[in-house]
């Protein structure tokens, strides 16, 4: 099978007044198509700054990234974003929000609405349509977000810790259903999270990544078949070896913060 | 305390005070040419509001009759001025304010300037906008204007730049072109400092419209309190007075109505 996404030898550099901040150095990553993929990290290890280079937000300093055999060098619909702080629109309603994406493609009116019931119908917010997002739960924007990606049809979806925000709960039904949009769909994943539970739950690869500079610590592929129990042996398993890698990463990550604090 | 008794008792400072000033005059405490009692007031304010003729069908239709007085119609001079004056400089200020907000560039060349004329009151424009406009509505209409502009302008300038970018990484992410960004995006995003702007703006048009008709127009309520002066008729200026802050706040409220419907998305709504 294809790949969708190829990273190769991306470094991305920061000026700071502290001086140059390395915040992805000599990354190398191949996403295949339909792929689930979770960067695990902790904060300030650049997963989030390798998503952002994916989405054509930030470009690298150096190296390559192909999305489906072209050059990223602009944010596109074909990789549709997923924020951690929603990103909705305030002053569209929930429908309008979703349809955006398609009226910027210039879709006829008949064919946005009728697309836009179908996604709201599918992430179950039908009876919200006509709604502002400030009358809804964290939980409720988040699936406006993935309904307004949805609805841009990208074969990609980048998500940058959508899930962080919100309850224990909500979360993991949020959880459910992705994967379940994501078994129906097709779609690649690129995933942003800091918790190791969640990369288990969803991933079929977990790439953990190092404090600055950011570079890729462990590939490591999830095999264990869906829908995942996270009280079975294999995931507490998993989830040991996962929790060791990603502490001594965060203890660099408190020290470093630390150290800044005390030179100040 | 319930906002039904509250304000129940603003009412009633309203009509202790009346009833003071009232007071005062019977008691003979204060000279009635200098501040004559409310119900002296009430009476010239009725005069000035009632139609002067008695009705004559040939003339006209009963509401022209009704509209007649020269309240109604010094009102309407001074709302025409206000309204031509404001949207004449918001039309100005707005494209400006955005194109300011959203470029650096166009920023940097036109602030110098802009700091130098903004802290110049519209009032000192006056004898040059004689000159230019010669009397009557035009260099009202100008003063007004320029008060109304610096307000809409500063607001939408901060507006634009308080847009939160991560609205834009959004729009770019769903493919939107430029143009789109700034009218869908940029603009919604920066109402609520557009719509601020605009109501200190229509604040600043109405303190204008009344030095402005003292100077270069005869009539409108400015005209009318300065002409009362002459005349020594203190009741008159009180009364046109009055009917200058109703007229303010309806204006305002009119806004406010405005504001809460283009705002019924934002956060943090004035009810």
């Amino acid at each position: 099978m294809d790949s969708s996404i190829v990273i190769s030898g991306v470094n991305k550099t920061f000026p700071t007044p502290h001086g140059v901040v390395v915040a992805l150095q000599d990354i190398n990553l191949e996403i295949r198509t339909g792929e689930f993929v979770c960067l695990l990290g902790p904060s300030g290890c650049g997963k989030s700054t390798l998503l952002n280079a994916v989405a054509g937000f930030s470009l690298p300093s150096q190296g390559l990234i192909k999305v489906n055999g072209q050059a990223v060098t602009q944010p596109g619909p074909d990789r549709g974003m997923v924020f951690q702080e929603y990103a909705l629109f305030p002053w569209m309603t929930v429908a309008q929000n979703v349809g955006f994406g398609l009226e910027i493609k210039k879709l006829p009116k008949a064919d946005i609405r009728s697309r836009v019931d179908a996604l709201l119908k599918l992430l179950k917010l039908s009876e919200f349509a006509e709604r502002f997002p400030r009358d809804l739960s964290g939980g409720m924007r988040q699936r406006v977000a993935i309904a307004r990606i949805l609805a841009l049809d990208s074969p990609i979806l980048l998500m940058d810790e959508p899930f962080g925000a919100l309850d224990a709960l909500t979360r993991r039904s949020l959880q459910d259903e992705l994967l379940r949009i994501w078994s129906e769909l097709g779609k690649t994943v690129l995933f942003v999270t800091h918790s190791i539970e969640e990369s288990i739950f969803l991933a079929d690869r977990i790439v953990v990544m190092t404090y600055r500079p950011g570079t890729i610590k462990q590939d490591i592929r999830v095999t264990l078949p869906r829908p995942r129990d996270s009280a079975s042996p294999e995931f507490n398993g998993l989830k040991r070896e996962l929790s060791e890698l990603v502490s001594s990463e965060q203890a660099r990550h408190e020290d470093a913060e630390r150290r800044a604090l005390t030179t100040d | 305390m319930t906002e039904g008794s509250q304000r129940f008792k603003g009412v009633l400072l309203i009509l202790a005070i009346l009833a003071l000033w009232e007071a005062v005059g019977l008691l003979g405490w204060v000279n009635a040419k200098v501040l004559p009692p409310p119900h002296a007031v009430a009476i010239k304010w009725w005069e000035y509001l009632a139609p002067q003729q008695p009705y004559d069908p040939d003339s006209g239709s009963r509401l022209a009759w009704l509209l007649s007085g020269e309240l109604i119609q010094d009102a309407m001079g001074s709302l025409y001025r206000v309204l031509a004056g404001f949207i004449v400089g918001t039309l100005l200020a707005l494209p400006m304010g955005l194109l300011m907000g959203a470029s650096r560039q166009v920023y940097q060349l036109c602030n110098p300037l802009l700091q130098i004329l903004r802290p110049i009151p519209p009032i000192a424009y006056i004898p040059l906008s004689i000159l230019w406009f010669g009397l009557g509505n035009p260099p009202a209409i100008f003063l007004i204007a320029i008060g109304a502009f610096f307000p809409v302008l500063m607001n939408t300038i901060a507006g634009v730049r308080a847009v939160d970018g991560i609205f834009l990484r959004a729009a770019r992410n769903l493919g939107a072109s430029r143009s789109t960004i700034f009218l869908r995006v940029i603009l919604p995003a920066s109402t609520p400092y557009i719509l601020t702007g605009m109501r200190i703006g229509i604040g600043t048009a109405f303190i204008v419209v009344i030095v402005a008709e003292m100077i270069a127009v005869n009539n409108g309520l400015g005209f009318r309190i300065l002409e009362a002066r002459e005349y020594f008729w203190s009741d008159k200026i009180i009364a046109g007075m009055l009917t200058i802050g109703l007229i303010g706040l309806a204006i305002d409220q009119a806004m406010s109505l405005l504001n809460n419907h283009l705002l019924r998305w934002h956060r943090g709504l004035e009810h």
